[in-house]
C-alpha cells in the first residue's frame, strides 16, 4: 500500500505522506494557510480558527483535520479570506493592540496577518478592555493588553524538568495566561528571548532592548507573512 | 455696546486653538485671550508602560515635530540607564542623534516659513484668503513654492535615514541609537542629484534669509512694531555660551539682556520652572520661579535662542547672528515678527550642521549604546523647533514609567503669544466699527509668528480651522466669521 496521498487545494494538486494534517501537507507543498495558535512544539487544538479551510463545503480548521486521499479543499477563496479577515479584526478589538508604541510591531504575526488581509479599521467596536501589565520578572514583560492566549508560551517555555513558565488563569473572558512569580524571577536571558520569539504578538517583551532593531530591517517589514512557505 | 470676537480656529498653525477679545462700549480692547481647546493626556497613559516605549509613544504627540518629542524622551531616559545627560554617549550616538535633529529642525522651519506664513508676506495681511495660502504660494510663485517643498523634502530624507522612518522613527533608543548612517546613506545626503543635496540646502537657506530681509526692508516699521514688547527669554546654550540645539544649560535672559538664569543643569528643571494653570485653557503657563508668575513668564524658540546665545558655531549662520544682532545693537530683540529672521537663521545653521555633520566619519561607527548605573528618574529637554521642550519621567524597580511631565515648547510661549494677541488686537481693532478679515488675520499673523503647535502643547486631537465671535459683555453674539 502507498504510504502517500493525493488531494487537492484551490485546484493545485498535493502530495502528501499518510498522517499528516492538512496544514502541514500545505506547508511541505508550498501553499499557505494562515496561523496564529499553531506552532511547532504545541499540539494541534483548532483554537485561533485561521486556519479555517472548506472541505466538501463545510468549514474545518486545517491545523486538526487529517489530510485524505481526494480531498477537495477551498483555501485561498474571497470568501474565506473575509472571515480570516474577520477573526483579525476581532483580535485587534478585544484587546489594546498598539502598534505603533509596540516592541514587536514588524515582527508581530497577527499585525502581519492584518496587512496580508488588508485590514484597515476593524469594522467592529474596540471593547478598549482595561488590562494589567505584570513587570514583576527581572527579564521580561507580560502584557495582558496584547495577549492572543494561543497557549504557544505555555506549551513550549519550559524549565529543563519541564515546569511551565506561564499558565492560564481565571475563566471566561477574564481568561489571562501568567507567569510563574517564582520561575519567572529566576527566568535566563536565553528563555526569555524564545518566549518573545515564540509570542506571536507583543504580550512577551524582553526587558531593556527596545527598539534597537530599526524599522526596516524587521521580519515582516522586509516580506509578507507566508512568503516564506509560498516561495 | 461692548463686543466680544472670537476667532476659531486659528488657521495656519499645527492644532486647534480660539481667540476670543473683548471691546467695551467705546470699541476699545477690554480683554483678549488665546484659548487652547484641546485636550490630549499623553502624560497619563504612558504611566505603566516600559519606560523604553516613551521616545516611540510620545513623539505621537505630532506629526511636524515628532523628532524633537522622540530625542527629548531618548535623553530621559539615557539618564534613566547611567548613559548620562547628554555627554556621555558614544560619538555616533550623539552625531547620528543630531544629524537627525538637524534634518527634524530644517524641516520644520522650512515647513513653517514656506507653507504656512510666506502667503502673509507674498500676497499681505489684508490679502483676499482664498489667494493668501500655500495653493496660491504655488500658483503665483511656484519657484519659491518648489524650493520649500524641496527643502523639506531633504529634511524628512535626512530623518529618515537617521530614525527609520520620515514620521515617527524609532532611531534613538536609551543610551544610544540603532543604527548608524552608512557611506551609501551618507553620499546620498551629501552629494545627491540636485537639488537633493547638502550644498543646495545652504544655498536655499542663505536665499530664503535675502528673501526676508528684502521684506523686511520694505516693510520695516510694519515688521519691527507687529506685536513687539519686552519680555524675558529663555533656551538651551551650549556651556560656552554657544547655540546648541540639541544639548546644554538652562539659560535665560531678561529685556535689557541681563542674565537672570544661567548654567542650570537640565535635570534640576523643576527648581527653577513652575506651572500655572488658568481655568479658560487646556495650556499651562510656565514661568520662573524666583520671579514669580507676573514677571517670571518667558519667550521660547528661535527669537529666544538668538537672545540668549553668545554665538552661532557655524560660519554662514554666524555671520547672520552678527547682523540680526547688530539690528537692535546687542539688546535683546522683543520684536515678534523677527521670529521669522531668527528661524531663518537657524534654518541656515541647520543646513550647515547637517553639511559638517555628513563629513564626520563618526557617523559610521558601530559602538551604538552604552549604558551605565540604572536610576530612576530623567530629565531630557532639547531646543525643538517652537522652543524649549521637557521630558521627565520617572521609573520604577520594574522599568515601568510612573510619572511623566512634559512642558513642550509652545506652552512656554503661552503668555507671549497671548500678550502677541491683545497687543495686536489694540492695535488692529481699538474703536474699529467693523471687525474685517484682513485684522482678524492680523491677530493670527502675530500668532503665526510663535510656530505654535497647539496639538503638542495640550496634547489633544488636532483640526486647524479658525472662528471668529463678536459677542457683547453678556455673551450675545453680535457677529462672527468662519475660515
Amino acid at each position: 500500500m502507498s504510504n502517500t496521498i493525493k488531494f487537492k487545494i484551490d485546484g493545485k494538486e498535493i502530495v502528501a505522506e499518510y498522517g499528516k494534517t492538512v496544514i502541514e501537507a500545505a506547508r511541505e507543498n508550498g501553499v499557505y494557510i494562515p496561523t496564529l495558535c499553531n506552532f511547532a512544539g504545541v499540539p494541534a487544538k483548532g483554537g485561533c480558527r485561521m486556519c479555517t479551510i472548506k472541505i466538501n463545503n463545510r468549514f474545518m480548521t486545517s491545523c486538526t483535520t487529517p489530510a485524505a486521499a481526494g480531498m477537495e479543499i477551498e483555501n485561498d477563496t474571497p470568501e474565506i479570506n473575509a472571515l480570516r479577515k474577520s477573526i483579525i479584526e476581532l483580535l485587534f478589538v478585544s484587546g489594546n493592540h498598539f502598534c505603533p508604541s509596540c516592541e514587536k510591531s514588524g515582527n508581530c504575526e497577527l499585525q502581519a496577518l492584518a496587512y496580508r488581509y488588508q485590514m484597515m479599521v476593524p469594522k467592529y467596536p474596540y471593547s478598549f478592555p482595561v488590562k494589567e501589565v505584570d513587570a514583576s520578572s527581572p527579564k521580561i514583560i507580560k502584557d495582558q493588553n496584547r495577549c492572543v492566549l494561543c497557549q504557544r508560551c505555555m506549551k513550549t517555555i519550559k524549565t529543563e524538568s519541564g515546569e511551565r513558565y506561564f499558565a492560564f488563569s481565571k475563566r471566561g473572558a477574564d481568561l489571562e495566561v501568567i507567569m510563574d512569580p517564582e520561575l519567572a524571577e529566576k527566568m535566563t536571558d536565553e528563555i526569555a528571548q524564545l518566549a518573545m520569539d515564540n509570542c506571536p504578538v507583543g504580550s512577551i517583551i524582553k526587558k531593556e532592548i527596545g527598539f534597537a532593531e530599526p524599522i526596516g530591517t524587521r521580519k515582516y517589514d522586509k516580506e509578507v507573512i507566508g512568503t516564506d512557505i509560498e516561495g | 455696546m461692548p463686543k466680544k470676537i472670537t476667532i476659531e480656529p486659528v488657521t495656519r498653525v499645527e492644532g486647534h486653538g480660539k481667540v476670543t477679545i473683548k471691546l467695551d462700549d467705546e470699541g476699545l480692547v477690554r480683554e483678549s485671550r488665546l484659548h487652547i481647546v484641546e485636550f490630549r493626556g499623553f502624560e497619563r497613559f504612558v504611566q505603566g508602560r516600559p519606560y523604553w516605549e516613551a521616545p516611540v509613544l510620545v513623539q505621537r504627540l505630532c506629526g511636524i515635530c515628532p523628532v524633537s518629542h522622540h530625542l527629548a524622551a531618548a535623553k530621559a531616559l539615557d539618564v534613566i540607564v547611567g548613559a548620562g545627560t547628554g555627554d556621555g554617549l558614544t560619538a555616533v550616538g550623539d552625531k547620528m542623534r543630531r544629524l537627525m535633529h538637524m534634518g527634524q529642525f530644517f524641516q520644520s522651519h522650512v515647513l513653517h516659513f514656506f507653507h504656512l506664513s510666506s502667503p502673509d508676506f507674498l500676497f499681505g495681511i489684508n490679502a483676499d484668503p482664498a489667494i493668501r495660502n500655500v495653493i496660491g504660494v504655488i500658483e503665483h510663485h511656484k519657484d519659491l513654492a518648489v524650493q520649500g517643498v524641496m527643502m523639506r523634502k531633504y529634511g524628512q530624507e535626512v530623518i529618515f535615514h537617521t530614525a527609520g522612518k520620515k514620521i515617527h522613527g524609532t532611531g534613538a533608543i536609551p543610551g544610544g541609537i540603532n543604527k548608524n548612517l552608512s557611506i551609501a546613506e551618507r553620499d546620498l545626503l551629501l552629494n545627491g542629484a540636485a537639488p537633493l543635496n547638502a550644498d543646495q540646502m545652504v544655498e536655499w537657506s542663505v536665499a530664503a534669509l535675502d528673501f526676508f530681509k528684502a521684506y523686511h526692508k520694505s516693510n520695516q516699521t510694519m515688521v519691527d512694531t507687529f506685536a513687539e514688547f519686552e519680555s524675558n527669554h529663555l533656551s538651551l546654550v551650549r556651556k560656552d555660551g554657544a547655540m546648541d540645539l540639541y544639548n546644554g544649560v538652562l539659560r535665560a535672559v531678561d529685556t535689557n539682556g541681563n542674565v537672570i538664569l544661567d548654567d542650570v543643569d537640565c535635570q534640576d528643571y523643576d527648581k527653577y520652572i513652575e506651572e500655572e494653570v488658568r481655568n479658560w485653557s487646556y495650556m499651562k503657563f510656565p514661568y520662573l520661579k524666583h520671579l514669580g508668575k507676573e514677571k517670571g513668564w518667558y519667550r521660547v524658540g528661535p527669537l529666544a535662542r538668538l537672545n540668549v546665545c553668545d554665538f552661532i558655531p557655524t560660519p554662514l549662520a554666524q555671520k547672520e547672528f552678527e547682523e540680526f544682532k547688530a539690528y537692535t545693537h546687542g539688546k535683546p530683540n522683543n520684536m515678534s515678527l523677527h521670529y521669522h529672521w531668527a528661524r531663518l537663521i537657524e534654518t541656515l545653521h541647520a543646513a550647515e550642521e547637517i553639511r559638517n555633520l555628513l563629513n564626520d566619519p563618526d557617523l559610521q561607527n558601530e559602538d551604538l549604546v552604552v549604558k551605565g548605573e540604572r536610576l530612576d528618574r530623567g530629565v531630557g529637554v532639547i531646543e525643538a523647533p517652537r522652543g524649549t521642550l521637557f521630558h521627565h519621567y520617572e521609573v520604577n524597580k520594574d522599568d515601568q514609567i510612573t510619572m511623566a511631565n512634559l512642558i513642550v515648547s509652545t506652552t512656554n510661549n503661552n503668555e507671549p503669544m497671548n500678550r502677541a494677541v491683545n497687543h495686536t488686537a489694540k492695535s488692529f481693532m481699538n474703536g474699529q466699527k467693523e471687525i474685517t478679515e484682513g485684522m482678524m488675520n492680523a491677530v493670527e499673523v502675530a500668532i503665526r509668528a510663535y510656530d505654535p503647535c497647539l496639538s503638542c502643547a495640550t496634547h489633544a486631537m488636532g483640526q486647524m480651522p479658525l472662528e471668529m465671535k463678536l459677542v457683547d459683555l453678556n455673551g450675545n453674539v453680535i457677529d462672527s466669521k468662519i475660515k
